[in-house]
């Protein structure tokens, strides 16, 4: 999230889209009512099916899974159109007046694909995807938008197909229904109103997910509500620290604080350094991240303490290398493992055999490896897969273990929320029986696997017997106890490594030990450590931040400052800066998010991006400061999939063909996997003729793993349920509460029918199309008799968004008959 | 932890109110005998579901979780929760949670209890010997990678971020390169 | 003392059910075995392990028109409580400010209640063969200076609790044109601040002790006394 849940209540339009805050993040609707009650803000949903949130919508409307770049194409081409921007703020802090190589094409010149593009390869080769740069190497800009080259001009052709007709013919909306959206969204390009946004996985899980987000992330920057109170682009994240297990890097293609894991081409940290450092020509450019080498040289010398050195390159070799353009997310995982190539497994805190897309391949997978660990409050389908419907044990040869955590509140430390705030947790109380803190089950493992190599040797120990690992009182082998996760703390937040007698940034003196106050005070000469760049100034030398329990709001804007603390810096809602005008002054004078205070020369309010002046005044810098440009990018150079998003089908859907680009169905930069029966897909194939969507329930979480152990839960929600249109389940003769098989080409479940108008079949292209629903929360392991059901990924394809790798479990095609 | 709330407070006080008012308490002593909460330990702490971060207190009363609910002073959720947070409880008190390590051997159809200790050692063991197989110092073309293929982590989305740490520290300090959490899900 | 009330907005009601989950919590009731019957609401009914709940109404037009409103059943703690009225053994009372109170020891099961109850609320313990449970207002709480678990949990204030007299004055003053509850009666402790008809919502037009129990209630109190509406149960 760029802003915060009590933001929320800010905002004068709130879209809803790709996500169902009601059911699966209800205290946000805590603020989103009070944004309807107290500021008269219009709460829209667009949705396959009408949800907990949609009853409670100012504007419902109704799409097909998978078409949402159709519907928000339109809206950019409206808010084009009906001049509806917000001139100022697109021509100052946006890419939009950038001329663009004249090289590059669009879809509509060459038949649905960008220039670039390898159809062997499926994917780009981005060298025309560039602006257009003058002698001192500053993009050429045409502020008054209208030269053909500029990206501004660039959108509106590309968008010039996604007419009304073309939307609802696409998506299957009413086109009153899609005018009166854009009409009400459109209506926050003024400097005095905003617009939110809540996403989830109902954008993420496509294989256009990326682009999903994209696709509103310009109309944010379009109508000026990047930024702003009550504005921003908000992702709802699916679990209480999928953040911080974001931010601390446990992705295989990054580090701690979003660094990027090295390649195998980045042979040594200087070719590192060169490589992930970004250079600016643009004066006015903060370019934070030209601060990466102190990152990444901290980051090595909390792994590797004292053995870091800028002899050894700070240990930079130890670092496991991947290779180049390689894929090790979780569908390659699985598709490796189904190949026998990964033999040994952690399942910590997740259940995989259901939540991972296509599970019956997941669960084939994990029979061929030689061991798994799961470590976890309950047993689950993935600890007990060899005793899972269709397995046979005497044939599994895999040797599992079962390791009991604590829960939550039976240890201590900090989690962080969707909206970057982490917050402390403290122990209420012991642990049943054996159960351990995860942190010491890593302790406890780390240590012994230490020593063995320690008395043995074996393959390239160094990496190991040389990490720190100072997190509390060490018994007489050496080894900690237990761990104080305060300790680990401290290290995250970062520490001097010597004295430091005069720093270059305030020019006071630092001890060796002293916590660092930022990440400001960070170093890239090794006499700072730092685990986790963007947590500086979580832990001070006086104060654990994340435990403060302030409540003051002298805004009134729900910032609260001193509750907790967020990264980075405290900083409550991102790219402040461009929610003022060029001098400083709030867009929104109701809302002031920042304001600069030209007399003591500094800015009032939120934390700004930086403390610099305002863009106008001397020494003024541009608010984007991640972007090596300072400017929000319309125009997106970084994506393996187009600059603009563009509509195609997904990959399982009832057409042959993309309306808008008849040559490329579906998006042309997606990996197929064909190599194994358990992969196939099929596209407008009769025998599954309905859309099938999958989702959360409020009753529920994730696999079920938590929420089907909880009686009092699974009173609510005791069993898996699809959810199917009258007019459909007429057709098939199904009744609400008859038990239903759902069959995809990869599997079949049975469910119970709940038959709804809430589901309505949309005329699309010509068709009537007819859509369903799962929940995905639901396993053979419990409830024991097996009344809950099975999950619903047995029948989600293995495909993923060509960005991120996301499974697309949001849309696919499936049969629905009475059992 | 300094906690001062006003809801709370009143609990305290009250609990001397309350004596005055056992003929009444006493009608519906079936489901209401004492405030459950009444000298109830307080330790706050952040909702383990979803990604709002909402407040709650669990009350604990000799190593046992009695009560909890939201935490009124929480800026996110000032006192509300949805009914998933609202059963904290039930993760404290629950009947289904594994106590003890379990192992299960290779062809065998039943779990068994083991000791930490070995399940731990057993568990290095085969890391160590997964490792040693197949680490690879360069790839194909000479680059140094110093990786292991073969082993793989996912999870601890839910984990605190002390612990997510320590396990991208530890894992990668093994050499995987397959480690991801449920963001990519 | 000032009555004590609840103020449902249905409007404000996401449906999440934190409400039910609450006040199991706190009342320390068992979950019961459910299954889908087709529908989300669950369970399908109050019982003596379930005080409140939420009603899943799903309304259509021919259109396109479709809304889903959520509304709670419970105890409405009446201001003239029929139950009260009827019980033979005084095991229910009314306190000062207004909360239907109930005493197990003292209820002999004799059901009079549910059939005397204008929303038949009363469930009884044993599989529906003992004792009264239903909603008591989180009373020990409200003794505390607390608030009632369903209304403290609910993420959106759809239920609020305060003085009855302050609540009904603010859904006034909020513009709901339809306060359920107001009047019917002797005025409801929880009341419904709705924008249409109540029928909507399907909340009972009218409310009152049924007719025929009425009659013979009253009809076994004149003649064998108040402890006549023990055999009430075999008129009824």
């Amino acid at each position: 999230m760029t802003n915060q849940f009590n933001d929320l209540k800010n905002a004068d339009v709130i879209l809803v889209m790709g996500a169902n805050p009601a059911e699966n993040h209800p205290i946000s609707m805590r603020w989103i009512m009070a944004a309807k009650e107290k500021r008269n803000a219009k709460l829209i949903v667009v949705d396959p099916r009408f949800t907990r949130t949609a009853a409670k919508a100012d504007l419902y409307v109704p799409i097909r899974s998978g078409s949402d770049i159709a519907f928000l194409g339109g809206l950019i081409k409206y808010i084009i159109d009906n001049n509806l921007f917000f001139k100022e703020y697109l021509v100052n802090y946006t890419d939009a007046p950038f001329l663009v190589d004249p090289a590059f094409k669009l879809p509509d010149e060459l038949d649905g694909v960008f220039s670039g593009y390898d159809e062997n390869k499926r994917s780009y080769d981005k060298s025309t995807w560039k602006y257009q740069l003058d002698e001192k190497g500053v993009p050429k800009k045409d502020y008054t938008l209208s030269d053909p080259h500029c990206v501004f001009q660039l959108l509106k052709r590309h968008y010039s197909r996604y007419t009304l007709d073309t939307v609802a013919y696409i998506t299957g909306a009413p086109k009153d229904k899609i005018e009166e959206a854009y009409r009400i969204i459109a209506s926050t390009g003024k400097p005095d109103r905003t617009c939110t946004v809540c996403y989830a996985m109902g954008w993420t899980q496509h294989t256009v997910g990326t682009q999903n987000v994209r696709a509103f992330s310009i109309v944010q920057l379009l109508l000026g509500n990047i930024g702003m109170a009550g504005g921003g682009i908000n992702a709802l994240r699916g679990e209480s620290n999928v953040q911080g297990a974001t931010d601390a890097g446990i992705l295989y293609h990054i580090l701690p604080g979003y660094n990027p894991v090295p390649t195998a081409q980045d042979t040594n940290l200087n070719t590192y350094i060169q490589k992930y450092t970004p250079v600016t020509k643009e004066p006015k450019s903060l370019n934070w991240l030209s601060n990466r080498p102190k990152y990444i040289v901290s980051y090595l010398k909390a792994l590797y303490g004292e053995n870091a050195k800028k002899e050894n390159d700070f240990c930079y070799d130890y670092l496991p290398k991947i290779e180049s353009g390689q894929d090790y997310s979780f569908i390659t995982m699985f598709d490796n493992m189904y190949k026998g190539k990964i033999k040994g497994f952690f399942a910590w805190g997740q259940n995989p055999a259901c939540s991972v897309a296509n599970s019956n391949k997941v669960r084939k997978a994990l029979a061929k490896l030689d061991w798994l660990v799961v470590v976890n409050l309950w047993d689950n389908e993935t600890s007990s897969f060899w005793r899972g419907p269709g397995m046979d044990p005497k044939k599994v040869k895999t040797e599992v273990f079962f390791l009991p955590c604590c829960a939550s509140f039976e240890k201590e430390g900090s989690i962080t929320n969707s909206g970057r705030i982490a917050q402390w947790r403290y122990k209420a109380l012991n642990p049943p029986g054996l159960a351990m803190p995860d942190a010491d089950i890593i302790n406890e493992l780390y240590f012994r696997i230490k020593k063995l190599y320690e008395k043995e040797g074996g393959a390239f120990p160094e990496p190991i017997l040389k990490l720190t690992w100072d997190y509390g009182e060490k018994d007489a082998s050496g080894k900690v106890k237990h761990v104080d996760t305060h300790l680990v703390a401290k290290e995250i937040n970062g520490y001097f490594t010597e004295d430091v007698p005069v720093h270059p940034v305030d020019k006071k003196s630092y001890k060796k030990g002293q916590q660092l106050p930022s990440f400001a005070f960070m170093l890239d000469d090794g006499r700072s450590a730092c685990g986790n760049w963007i947590y500086s100034g979580s832990y001070t030398d006086s104060i654990n931040m994340m435990a403060r329990r302030g409540k003051e709001d002298p805004t009134g804007l729900g910032l609260f400052l001193n509750w907790a603390w967020a990264w980075p810096v405290n900083r409550r809602i991102l790219y402040n800066r461009a929610s003022v005008d060029p001098k400083g002054n709030p867009y929104d004078p109701e809302r002031p998010v920042i304001k600069w205070d030209p007399v003591n020369r500094r800015w009032i309010g939120d934390v700004p991006d930086g403390p610099q002046p305002p863009l106008a005044e001397e020494g003024g810098k541009l608010p984007f400061i991640m972007k090596p440009l300072g400017v929000g990018t319309v125009f997106g150079t970084g994506l393996a999939d187009g600059p603009f998003p563009t509509h195609y089908e997904p990959l399982e859907c009832p057409f042959v063909e993309n309306p808008l680009y008849k040559k490329h169905r579906i998006n042309p930069t997606v990996k197929i996997f064909k190599d194994v029966p358990e992969d196939r897909f099929v596209v407008c194939d009769t025998r599954y003729p309905y859309i099938c969507t999958t989702y959360r329930v409020t009753e529920h979480w994730q696999t079920g793993v938590m929420t089907r152990h909880m009686d009092w839960l699974r009173e609510l929600q005791p069993q898996i349920f699809v959810e199917i249109g009258r007019e459909l389940a007429k057709e098939k003769g199904i009744k609400s509460g008859d038990k239903v098989i759902v069959s995809s080409p990869r599997g079949r479940i049975w469910a119970i029918a709940i038959v709804t108008d809430r589901f309505r079949p949309l005329k699309v292209a010509g068709q009537t199309i007819h859509q369903v629903g799962l929940p995905w929360h639901f396993g053979w392991r419990f409830p024991e008799d097996g009344s809950g059901g099975d999950s619903a990924n047995l029948l989600t394809p293995t495909v993923g968004d060509p960005n991120t790798m996301i499974p697309e479990t949001k849309v696919f095609t499936v049969n629905v008959e009475k059992a | 932890m300094e906690i001062t709330r006003r809801d709370f407070l009143k609990v305290s006080l009250s609990t001397v109110f309350l004596a005055g008012l056992g003929l009444e308490l006493e009608k519906t002593k079936a489901y209401a005998s004492e405030l459950k909460v009444k000298g109830a330990k307080e330790t706050t702490t952040i909702c383990p579901f979803c990604s709002v971060g909402c407040g709650i207190i669990v009350y604990t009363k000799e190593g046992k979780v009695v009560n909890t609910e939201g935490d009124p002073d929480h800026p996110i959720n000032e006192g509300s929760l949805c009914p998933k947070g609202a059963s904290l409880f039930q993760i404290a008190n629950n009947p289904y949670r594994v106590t003890k390590p379990l192992y299960r051997a290779p062809g065998t159809a039943n779990w068994r209890e083991v000791s930490w200790d070995w399940a731990l050692n057993r568990i290095a063991r085969l890391v160590k010997k997964t490792r040693d197989r197949t680490f690879l110092r360069k790839n194909a073309q000479g680059q140094t990678v110093n990786r292991t293929e073969a082993i793989a982590h996912v999870g601890s989305a839910a984990l605190d971020n002390e612990e997510c740490y320590l396990i991208q520290k530890f894992m990668r300090a093994l050499g995987l390169v397959y480690i991801e959490n449920q963001a990519r899900l | 003392m000032a009555r004590v009330g609840l103020l449902l907005r249905p409007d404000l009601c996401i449906g999440c059910r934190a409400c039910q989950v609450a006040c199991k919590q706190w009342n320390g009731l068992p979950a019961e075995k459910t299954r889908n019957t087709g529908t989300h609401e669950n369970p399908p009914d109050l019982s003596a392990n379930l005080f409140n709940r939420i009603k899943f109404i799903e309304i259509s037009d021919n259109g396109h028109g479709i809304r889903w409103l959520f509304v709670s059943q419970r105890c409405m703690h009446c201001g003239e409580p029929a139950c009260v009225e009827v019980c033979p053994v005084k095991a229910i009372t009314r306190t000062e400010d207004g909360i239907v109170l109930y005493d197990r020891e003292k209820c002999i099961a004799c059901h009079a209640c549910k059939e005397a109850c204008p929303f038949r609320i009363p469930r009884y313990d044993q599989g529906g063969k003992g004792k009264i449970a239903k909603c008591h207002f989180c009373f020990e709480r409200i003794r505390a200076g607390l608030t009632p678990a369903c209304a403290k949990t609910c993420p959106t204030d759809a239920i609020k609790f305060g003085k009855r007299d302050e609540l009904i004055l603010y859904s006034k003053k909020l513009g709901y044109p339809v306060i359920y509850g107001e009047k019917e009666l002797g005025g409801l402790g929880v009341i419904f601040a709705l924008r249409e008809d109540p029928k909507v919502y399907r909340l009972a037009e009218n409310p009152q002790m049924p007719a025929h129990v009425a009659f013979w209630s009253t009809l076994l109190k004149l003649t064998l006394g108040k402890r006549g509406s023990k055999l009430l149960r075999y008129f009824v």
